[in-house]
């Protein structure tokens, strides 16, 4: 069990910004990030796009303003857990939150705080159907290890790096390889797209323009229905399909916190931005009060207010000093960079 | 101006369309569920549509950047576009679409 102040679900900028308020008043924290590095949507979406709405900052890339909130809260030593999802949420009589994730994670918390955006990243599913009842055996949207796939027939639908990487790195190690893409054009690096013409010439993959339309009706998995473009329906035996359309947006496990939702958003105060549950905090993207503009820097605003009354739960008996980093001698010596 | 947009259910909603705005945002001020995760970047292929096949070529044209998105919509067909990237003029008044799936 790990122990922390604050609990931050979600490492976006927001999440991000939110470890410098909260080390400001001396709260430390443990972010939770279901992907597999910082800034949320700023890296995931938009990481060469330009942003010129930051205050200050006349115009930095996505990955640019993430690379400058990992520095600016580096003296406050937040530490990161990538690759979970927060799942479970339980209140303990003495008053904190025992969270669970997905990888099997707990942390004792005195404070949660949501900046999750538009929910977490999970791969995109095709509404074909039956898909679900094949998730996880016949239908898988990564793939974990390689020698899993060996000796099996596998097919694989998208068209970007992805669908085109694992075809070319799966086509070795699989029983047969078929990729399917409504188009020739792809996007993905053209290296990638030569090596993978190169070999359906020469037969070692089977690439079909058209798009997957249907799956076994229960599991195992033994094919793919695919529709070509020229409206013939084909059978592509399969023992696994790997459906690459990148990734979406959903609200998850949050869901069933017993918040107040408005439209798949949480609803806050503007004083507090804290949910109906006392000490369930959420900033960013993913609230919603009146007035509420999804800004980054609207985030930011949030996140000072948040901090506030954080350490007003966590800390009742003490009275909390406001100070400006400019002048505060103590807040200067915890913002000396390393 | 508007737009007659049929959503995931088959009713068709009459939306109201102001110039100049990605049919996006027109579609989502009327609250229909147009997810626009990315909220209109051009990045995550969820503000997909199918416009009715007479409109396709009334559309202005498919944009390298807005092609290259669609490879990631699910269930796209020849007439896919992402609504997004779509401004509204007048030559669109009554344009037909229907709501893609969500993923």
């Amino acid at each position: 069990m790990i122990s922390t102040d604050v609990l931050i679900v979600g490492a976006g900028p927001v999440g991000l910004f939110a470890v410098f308020e909260l080390g400001l008043v001396d709260l430390n924290c443990h972010i939770v990030e279901v992907l597999d590095k910082p800034g949320g949507q700023c890296s995931e979406y938009y990481p060469e796009k330009p942003i010129y709405d930051i205050p200050g900052v006349p115009v930095c890339t996505g990955q640019e303003l993430t690379d400058r909130l990992i520095q600016q809260i580096g003296p406050f030593g937040p530490q990161f857990h990538f690759g979970e999802l927060v799942e479970e949420v339980r209140l303990t009589e003495a008053s904190r939150w025992v969270v669970k994730t997905s990888g099997g994670l707990e942390f004792d918390a005195g404070v949660i705080v949501i900046a999750a955006g538009a929910g977490s990243f999970t791969p995109k599913r095709p509404p074909i159907p039956n898909i679900e009842r094949h998730e996880g055996e016949g239908v898988q949207y990564a793939v974990r290890k390689i020698e899993a796939l060996r000796g099996k027939r596998i097919v694989i639908a998208g068209g970007g790096d992805s669908a085109l990487d694992w075809a070319l790195n799966l086509h070795e190690v699989a029983e047969r390889v078929t990729l399917v893409h409504r188009r020739e054009e792809f996007r993905a690096a053209p290296d990638s797209v030569r090596k993978m013409n190169e070999l359906a010439r020469a037969g070692k993959i089977d690439f079909v323009l058209g798009k997957c339309v249907g799956l076994d009706e229960t599991p195992p998995l033994t094919a793919v229905t695919v529709q070509t473009n020229g409206g013939a329906h084909i059978r592509a035996a399969a023992d696994v399909f790997l459906p690459f359309f990148g990734l979406t947006m959903k609200l998850g496990p949050i869901a069933q916190w017993g918040l107040n939702f408005d439209a798949n958003r949480v609803q806050v105060d503007t004083e507090k931005f804290q949910t109906n549950v006392p000490g369930i905090f959420a900033i960013g993207d993913i609230n919603v009060y009146p007035g509420k503009l999804k800004l980054i820097l609207s985030g930011f605003h949030e996140a000072a207010l948040m901090a506030q009354q954080a350490f007003r739960h966590l800390r009742p008996t003490q009275r909390l000093l406001f100070q400006y980093t400019t002048t505060s001698t103590s807040l200067k010596k915890k913002l000396v960079h390393a | 101006m508007k737009l007659y947009v049929t959503d995931r259910e088959g009713n068709e909603h009459v939306v109201p369309a102001m110039p100049e705005w990605p049919l996006m945002e027109c579609i989502k001020a009327a609250g229909l569920p147009i997810p626009a995760e990315c909220g209109g970047c051009c990045l995550c292929a969820t503000c997909h549509v199918y416009v009715e096949p007479d409109w396709l070529e009334r559309l202005p044209g498919i944009e390298q950047d807005e092609s290259n998105t669609l490879l990631e919509a699910i269930a796209a067909r020849d007439n896919s576009r992402l609504a997004c990237q779509i401004r509204m003029t007048g030559a669109l008044d009554g344009l037909r679409l229907r709501l893609a799936p969500v993923p």
